[in-house]
C-alpha cells in the first residue's frame, strides 16, 4: 500500500515527539514493573505494545469496517456493516446550493473527479471515548470547496446525509431528526486536515457502512462530526444546526473538538481506549493535532464552544 | 394434598431447580467462549460491559416477579426461586462491576472515583449495587429468623430502589436509542406496580 503524505501534514503527526518520550518512560517503568512482580514476559510485552505505548498503530480494517456509529444503519455498531449491504453509492449526486456562485447539482465526477487524491492516516477519536487509527484516501475538502465557488459572505458549510429510508433503514424509526446534518465554520473547512474521504486501506471506494461515497473527516474533532454519504452542501451567513447538536445540545457542541478538559456530561473524556488495546491511553487536545488546529480557536471559551 | 406436595416439591428438585441453574450460570461460559472466539466485535471489553449488566438486571427483575407469581398461583414453592434469581442478579452485577474495574479501567482508582462521584449514571449505577450487598449478605434462612420476617421485609424491599437505580443507569447509559432500556424499565414498573395494587391481606 502506497501512502503519500502532502508536504503540509509532518511525519510528526502520526507520532507526536512527546508520545515517542512517553514510550521510552513507559518502557523504563515496565522493566522495574518486571523486576518486582510475577507478570509474565508475554504480558509485559502486551502491555509496552497496548495502552502504556501509545503508539499509533494503525486500526485492522475489519474492526474500522465492522464497528460503525452511522445510525442510518442501525443504532447498533455491528448493523451497518450488515444493513447496508447492498447499499448503492453510484451514479451520486451532490447538491450544492447557498451563498455559491452556481448553486446547482453536480455529480460526483463533477465534485470531486480531478482533484488530487492523497493518502491521509488520521487518528479518530469518537465521543463515546474508543479511537481508531484509519488510512483515509480522499481529497481536500477546501480543494472541492474552490472548485463550487462560495460567496465570500459564506460563514459555515453545512453537510447533509442522504435521506432515503427505503436504502437507509435505520431512518425508519427516528433516533434522530432526520436527515443527519453536519457544518463548520469556513476556516475549519479551508483547513489543510479537513478531508472528504472517498475510501480507505487504500482502496478507492469506501464501504458503505464507512459513508460511501463521499464523507467528511476532520481529524481534530470528535468522529460525529464527520458526516457520512454527503448528498448536500451549503453555504450559508449564520452557524446551521447540526444534528447531535440538536438531538442533545448539552452533550453535543457544534465545534465537538477533542479536548480532554471537558467531560461529557455523562463521562469523562480524558482517557480514551483505542481499539484492539487493553489499557485506556490519555485523550489528547484535539486529538494531538492542537500544532496545526489550535490557532482557529484562540480567543474562544472552549468549556462554552464545546 | 400430600402427594400433591411432595410431587411439587420432586418437580422442584429434579427439574426446575437444575433448570434455574443453568438459566444463571450458562451465559457466563458463552460470554467467555465469545471472548476467546473473537466474536464480541471490535470492543469486546465494552461488549463485555453491556452484556453483563444486561444479565444482572435481567436476573434483578424476574426476581422482582415471583411474588406477583406467587400471588397469583399460590405457589409457595416460588419463594425459594425469589432468592436464587436475586443471588443470581447480585454475581452477575459483581461480574458487572469486575469488568468495569478490571478490564474497563483496569484499577484505575483515581478516575474510577472521578467516574463514580462525577457522572450520576455511574453513581446511580454503583447505587444500585451497594443496596444489593445487604440484601446478599442477608439471604439466608438464618438471616430471616434473626432479623424477624418483618424487619427481613422491610429491608429487602432496598430492592426496589435497586431496581429503579439499575433500569435508570441503563437509560442513561446510552447514547441515543432508549428502546432497550425502556423495555426493561416498562417490565420492572409493571412488577412494582402490581405490589401497589394488589396488597396482600393483611395477617397479623
Amino acid at each position: 500500500m502506497l501512502i503519500r503524505r502532502p508536504d503540509d501534514i509532518p511525519s510528526s503527526e502520526i507520532t507526536p515527539e512527546s508520545l515517542y518520550q512517553n514510550r521510552r518512560q513507559f518502557m523504563g517503568t515496565a522493566g522495574a514493573l518486571a523486576l518486582g512482580t510475577v507478570l509474565s514476559p508475554a504480558a509485559l510485552e502486551a502491555m509496552a505494545r497496548t495502552g502504556g505505548a501509545q503508539e499509533d498503530k494503525v486500526t485492522p480494517e475489519e474492526d474500522a469496517t465492522s464497528y460503525n456509529n452511522f445510525y442510518e444503519f442501525g443504532t447498533d455498531k455491528e448493523e451497518p456493516k450488515v444493513l447496508s449491504r447492498g447499499f448503492v453509492s453510484t451514479p451520486w449526486t451532490v447538491q450544492v446550493e447557498g451563498l455559491v456562485k452556481k448553486p446547482r447539482p453536480y455529480s460526483y465526477d463533477e465534485l470531486v473527479g480531478k482533484i488530487a487524491v492523497q493518502d491521509r492516516t488520521y487518528r479518530m477519536r469518537c465521543v463515546e471515548a474508543w479511537s481508531m487509527v484509519i488510512p483515509w484516501r480522499g481529497v481536500q475538502l477546501r480543494d472541492v470547496i474552490n472548485r463550487v465557488e462560495p460567496l465570500p459572505s459564506a460563514k459555515f458549510v453545512e453537510f447533509t446525509t442522504l435521506f432515503d429510508p427505503k436504502r437507509m433503514p435505520g431512518q425508519r424509526s427516528a433516533v434522530l431528526p432526520w436527515p443527519y446534518k453536519e457544518a463548520l465554520r469556513m476556516d475549519e473547512a479551508m483547513h489543510p486536515l479537513a478531508l472528504l474521504a472517498t475510501g480507505m486501506y487504500g482502496k478507492s471506494t469506501l464501504p458503505p457502512q464507512n459513508g460511501a461515497p463521499l464523507r467528511l473527516v476532520t481529524p481534530w474533532k470528535y468522529g460525529f462530526k464527520g458526516v457520512k454519504s454527503i448528498v448536500k452542501i451549503r453555504f450559508t451567513d449564520r452557524m446551521p444546526n447540526t444534528t447531535w447538536n440538536d438531538a442533545n445540545p448539552s452533550e453535543y457542541g457544534f465545534y465537538a473538538n477533542v479536548n480532554p478538559t471537558v467531560d461529557h456530561p455523562r463521562w469523562s473524556q480524558a482517557k480514551e481506549r483505542r481499539i484492539g488495546e487493553f489499557l485506556k491511553r490519555n485523550t489528547l487536545m484535539f486529538n494531538g493535532y492542537a500544532d496545526q488546529v489550535a490557532s482557529l480557536y484562540s480567543g474562544m471559551d472552549l468549556r462554552r464552544n464545546y | 394434598m400430600a402427594p400433591d406436595q411432595s410431587k411439587i416439591e420432586h418437580l422442584v428438585r429434579r427439574v426446575i431447580r437444575p433448570a434455574m441453574w443453568a438459566l444463571v450460570i450458562l451465559p457466563a461460559p458463552m460470554l467467555v467462549a465469545q471472548l476467546l472466539l473473537d466474536q464480541l466485535g471490535a470492543d469486546p471489553i465494552d461488549k463485555l460491559e453491556r452484556l453483563t449488566g444486561h444479565w444482572a438486571l435481567r436476573f434483578l427483575i424476574a426476581s422482582l416477579a415471583v411474588t406477583p407469581l406467587m400471588r397469583l398461583t399460590g405457589w409457595g414453592w416460588l419463594v425459594a426461586q425469589r432468592r436464587f434469581l436475586g443471588l443470581a442478579a447480585f454475581f452477575w452485577a459483581i461480574g458487572h462491576l469486575s469488568v468495569y474495574t478490571v478490564l474497563d479501567w483496569f484499577f484505575d482508582w483515581q478516575e474510577i472515583t472521578k467516574d463514580i462521584l462525577k457522572h450520576l449514571y455511574i453513581t446511580v449505577g454503583m447505587t444500585a449495587f451497594v443496596l444489593m450487598v445487604p440484601l446478599a449478605l442477608t439471604s439466608t434462612k438464618a438471616s430471616i429468623k434473626r432479623l424477624g420476617g418483618v424487619r427481613w421485609n422491610r429491608l429487602h424491599s432496598l430492592v426496589y430502589v435497586s431496581v429503579i437505580a439499575g433500569c435508570l443507569h441503563f437509560f442513561w447509559a446510552v447514547k441515543k436509542d432508549v428502546t432497550e432500556p425502556l423495555i426493561y424499565a416498562g417490565i420492572a414498573m409493571v412488577l412494582l406496580a402490581f405490589r401497589v395494587v394488589w396488597q396482600p391481606p393483611a395477617r397479623r
